[in-house]
C-alpha cells in the first residue's frame, strides 16, 4: 500500500487532466514565499502540511494567508509539526477559490462484487464515513466495459448538477477512472470535489497504489509510506514485518498463522511486539535474515511457529541456527520454538543439536513464550537461547 | 463426491520447470493426483517428474487430456498464463502465485467467468480431496486423513495447522479449498458453502476466516438462508491493532471494519460455532458432529 502525499496525488491528477487550483508544494518558507513573488501561486492561498493522516483542517495543519508575510509565518508554523505521530517535512501551496459546493468523488474496489466501484455523494467535505449510506450512490464498474455514458448521468443527476459543473462533470469522472486503472490504484479519491462558477476543481487528493503493481509503476518505489525504519528493511528483504506495542516477538509463516499465533499468545496474556511473516522460502539465508532483523527489534522473548509447506522446517532450523551465532550476546533472546509439518523430524533435529526444544503442540509452546518473556521481564538480561 | 476434484481430475501444471512447479508437482504425484502435463514456453520436449513439458497449453490438453491447472508461473506473467488456460478449455485453475496486481485478477476474474471457468485463489495453497486422492496445489501431504468435512480457508498454513488437527483427533476431510488471502479471489467462502451444500459426502464444514474485508459477514448472511449443515469456524487477527496490513493485502483493520469481533457476532447470528483460538477448533467439530449424531 503505497499512500501518496496530497502533492504527489495532485501531479498524477495533473497527467490526467483533472483541474486543480494553481499550486506547487514547497520545503521551506523561503521557497513558499518565492513561489508566491513569481506568480506560480496567487494570494490569497491556503498552505497545507503534506501529512498522510486525516483531519488536517482541525488539527491546525492547514493554514490561510492574504500576504508574503503571512505565507512565511503559515510555513514556518506548520513545516516541523508533529501531526499524528508525522513530522511535517513538506507544505502544498495553493491560489484560495471561492467554493460554490463541496462534492465527494471516489473510485475503489469492490472486494465481495469482485467490481471497482464509483462511490459520488452531494456531500463533500467531511469524513465520508460519516455520511449515511443513501447520501452516497456507489456504481460498480465492469473492467471490460469501462465507464458507461448512463453511469455519469447517474452521478451527476445524484449530485444535483446542471449547466457549466454538469457538463465538467462527466470528463472529470472520466479521469478519475483512467487514474484508477492507469496508476493500479486501490483508492483515488477526491474529498472535496469543489463546484466553483461553472466548473469542479479537485482541493484535494487521496491516491493509494497498490504494492503488488508496483513491478509497473517504478515511480513509486522512492515513495516512502509510513512504516518504521525497521519495516522499511524488512519490505527490502521481501519480509512481512510489522511493529506492534508489545514485548514478545513472533516469526512465523503465513499471514494467517502468524496472527493466530498472536491470537494464541494474548490467550496467557503475552503481548506481541513484532509480528515477522516469513513467507514462502526455502532460502536458510532468508530465515537467518529474519531473526538477526527480530534481534535488532529488541524482544523480551521470540516465539517461532512455523507449519512447514512451501518452507520446510529443516530450512527453518538451519537458518535459526545460523542466525544465533551471528547475534551478539546483548542482543540474544529466550526462544521458544515450534516447528510442524514437512522435514519436521529433520527440523527438530537440528534444532536440538544446537540446544532449542520444539513444543509441538500450539497452546503449550504459546504458554511457554509468555512465561520466558514474563521471567525475563522480571530479570533483565536472564536467560538467553 | 468431492467437491470441484475427483478421479477425472487431470492436471497441467504451468510454470513446471520452476523451482516450486518442479517440487510441488512431484508431491501432487506422491499424493496421489493425476499430473499428466507441464507447460513452459520453450521447454517443450523436456520431463519433469516424468511428466511431459509442452510450450503451450492447448499442446498439453491436446495431447494429455489435462482439464485443470495449477499456476506456479511469477505474477507479471499470471494474467497471461491464466487467459492462456481459460482459451485452451481448462475450467479449473488453481493459481498459487502470490503478488498479482488485483487489477489483473478483476481481468482475471471476470474473462474466467465469462467463459465458464473457475479459478481458485491467487495467491493459494490450491484444493485438496484425500479420499480420491486427488490435489492440485502446495498443502503438504501429510496433513490430511479422508473423512467427511469440508475445509474452505482463506490462509494457507494457517488451513495446514487445522486441518492437521483434526487428522490429529481422528477425523478426516471430503475436500479442503485454500482460497487466498488477496482482495480479489476466484472462489469465495459463499462459492465454496454452495459446492459443500451440493456435497452428499460433506457432514460439517469448517471455515477459517481472517481480519479485513467482509467475506465472513457475506457467508454468515449465506449461512442463515442458504446452508444446512453445521459450519464451524475460526477468525485470525483477534489480537491485531487497526490499520496495519497483516501479511495478507486483504487482512487489515480499516475504519473500524473487519475486525475479528464483527465477524464472529455475524458468524454466530447465523448459528456458526465460533473458536478464539486454532487449537480449539478439532474439539468444536467432534463435538458439534457428536451432537448432530454423525459421530
Amino acid at each position: 500500500m503505497v499512500k501518496l502525499a496530497e502533492w504527489r496525488g495532485k501531479e498524477i491528477f495533473r497527467k490526467y487532466g483533472i483541474a486543480l487550483p494553481p499550486g506547487h508544494v514547497a520545503r521551506s518558507a523561503d521557497e513558499a514565499a518565492s513561489l508566491v513573488s513569481q506568480g506560480t501561486v496567487p494570494l490569497p492561498c491556503v498552505i497545507k502540511a503534506q501529512v498522510l493522516a486525516g483531519g488536517r483542517g482541525k488539527g491546525g495543519a492547514v493554514r490561510f494567508a492574504s500576504t508574503i508575510d503571512e505565507v512565511r509565518a503559515g510555513v514556518n508554523a506548520i513545516l516541523g509539526l508533529d501531526f499524528k505521530g508525522e513530522k511535517v517535512k513538506e507544505i502544498l501551496l495553493e491560489g484560495k477559490v471561492a467554493i460554490d459546493r463541496e462534492l465527494y468523488v471516489s473510485v475503489t474496489l469492490d472486494r465481495t462484487l469482485r467490481l471497482p466501484v464509483l462511490l459520488t455523494s452531494a456531500r463533500g467535505g467531511v469524513e465520508i464515513e460519516s455520511v449515511p449510506d443513501e447520501a452516497i450512490l456507489r456504481q460498480p464498474i465492469h473492467p471490460f466495459a469501462g465507464l458507461a455514458q448512463y453511469e455519469k448521468r447517474r452521478a451527476i443527476a445524484s449530485l444535483g448538477l446542471s449547466g457549466g459543473p454538469a457538463k465538467s462533470l462527466g470528463p472529470l469522472l472520466d479521469s478519475v477512472w483512467a487514474t484508477f486503472n492507469g496508476e493500479d490504484a486501490e483508492l483515488v479519491e477526491i474529498n472535496p470535489l469543489a463546484v466553483v462558477g461553472d466548473r469542479v476543481i479537485a482541493l484535494d487528493a487521496k491516491v493509494i497504489i497498490e504494492d503488488d503493481a508496483t513491478f509497473r509503476h517504478p515511480e513509486y518505489s522512492e515513495v516512502r509510506d509510513d512504516r518504521t525504519p525497521l519495516e522499511e528493511i524488512a519490505r527490502e528483504k521481501e519480509i512481512a514485518f510489522v511493529q506492534l506495542d508489545g514485548n514478545i516477538g513472533v516469526i512465523a509463516n503465513g499471514a494467517g498463522l502468524t496472527m493466530a499465533t498472536l491470537d494464541a499468545l494474548m490467550q496467557f496474556g503475552g503481548r506481541p511486539g513484532v509480528f515477522l511473516d516469513l513467507g514462502g522460502t526455502d532460502d536458510p539465508a532468508k530465515v537467518a535474515e529474519a531473526f538477526l532483523l527480530m534481534a535488532k527489534a529488541k524482544p523480551t522473548a521470540v516465539f517461532l511457529n512455523i507449519f512447514g509447506g512451501v518452507t520446510r522446517c529443516d530450512t527453518v532450523a538451519k537458518g535459526l541456527v545460523s542466525a544465533m551465532e551471528q547475534i551478539p550476546a546483548e542482543d540474544r533472546f529466550p526462544l521458544v520454538a515450534r516447528i510442524r509439518g514437512n522435514n519436521e523430524a529433520e527440523g527438530t533435529a537440528i534444532l536440538r543439536a544446537a540446544g532449542i526444544i520444539s513444543i509441538p503442540d500450539l497452546k503449550s509452546s504459546a504458554e511457554a513464550a509468555v512465561r520466558a518473556a514474563a521471567a525475563r521481564a522480571i530479570s533483565p538480561g536472564g536467560p538467553a537461547a | 463426491m468431492t467437491v470441484l476434484i475427483d478421479a477425472d481430475t487431470r492436471v497441467v501444471v504451468q510454470g513446471i520447470t520452476g523451482h516450486q512447479g518442479t517440487v510441488h508437482t512431484r508431491q501432487m504425484k506422491l499424493f496421489g493426483s493425476k499430473v499428466v502435463a507441464g507447460v513452459t514456453p520453450g521447454k517443450a520436449g523436456t520431463v519433469v517428474e516424468d511428466t511431459p513439458v509442452y510450450d503451450s497449453v492447448q499442446e498439453a490438453v491436446d495431447r494429455t487430456r489435462a482439464n485443470s491447472s495449477c499456476i506456479f508461473v511469477p505474477a507479471p506473467f499470471a494474467k497471461d498464463a491464466l487467459i492462456e488456460a481459460v482459451d485452451a478449455g481448462i475450467r479449473l485453475i488453481v493459481i498459487v502465485t502470490e503478488h498479482i496486481p488485483f487489477h489483473d485478477m478483476l481481468v482475471m476474474y471476470h474473462y474466467a467467468r465469462a467463459r465458464g471457468a473457475r479459478i481458485i485463489g491467487p495467491n493459494c495453497p490450491g484444493i485438496a480431496a484425500p479420499g480420491v486422492p486427488s490435489k492440485v496445489g502446495i498443502i503438504p501431504n501429510v496433513v490430511f486423513r479422508p473423512g467427511r468435512i469440508g475445509v474452505i480457508s482463506r490462509s494457507g498454513t494457517l488451513t495446514y495447522e487445522i486441518v492437521n488437527g483434526i487428522r490429529e483427533i481422528g477425523l478426516g476431510q471430503s475436500t479442503c479449498i485454500g482460497l487466498g488471502g488477496d482482495p480479489v479471489i476466484g472462489t469465495s467462502f459463499v462459492d465454496g458453502l454452495e459446492l459443500f451444500e451440493k456435497d452428499p459426502d460433506t457432514d460439517l464444514v469448517v471455515l477459517v476466516g481472517e481480519i479485513g474485508g467482509t467475506a465472513e459477514e457475506d457467508a454468515a448472511e449465506y449461512i442463515r438462508h442458504h446452508f444446512t449443515k453445521p459450519v464451524v469456524a475460526y477468525i485470525a487477527g483477534r489480537a491485531a491493532p487497526p490499520g496495519k496490513r497483516m501479511g495478507h493485502a486483504g487482512a487489515i483493520i480499516s475504519r473500524g471494519r473487519g475486525t475479528a469481533q464483527s465477524k464472529q457476532a455475524a458468524l454466530e447470528a447465523a448459528g456458526v460455532r465460533v473458536g478464539h483460538f486454532p487449537y480449539e477448533m478439532p474439539h468444536l467439530v467432534a463435538d458439534l458432529l457428536k451432537e448432530k449424531g454423525r459421530r
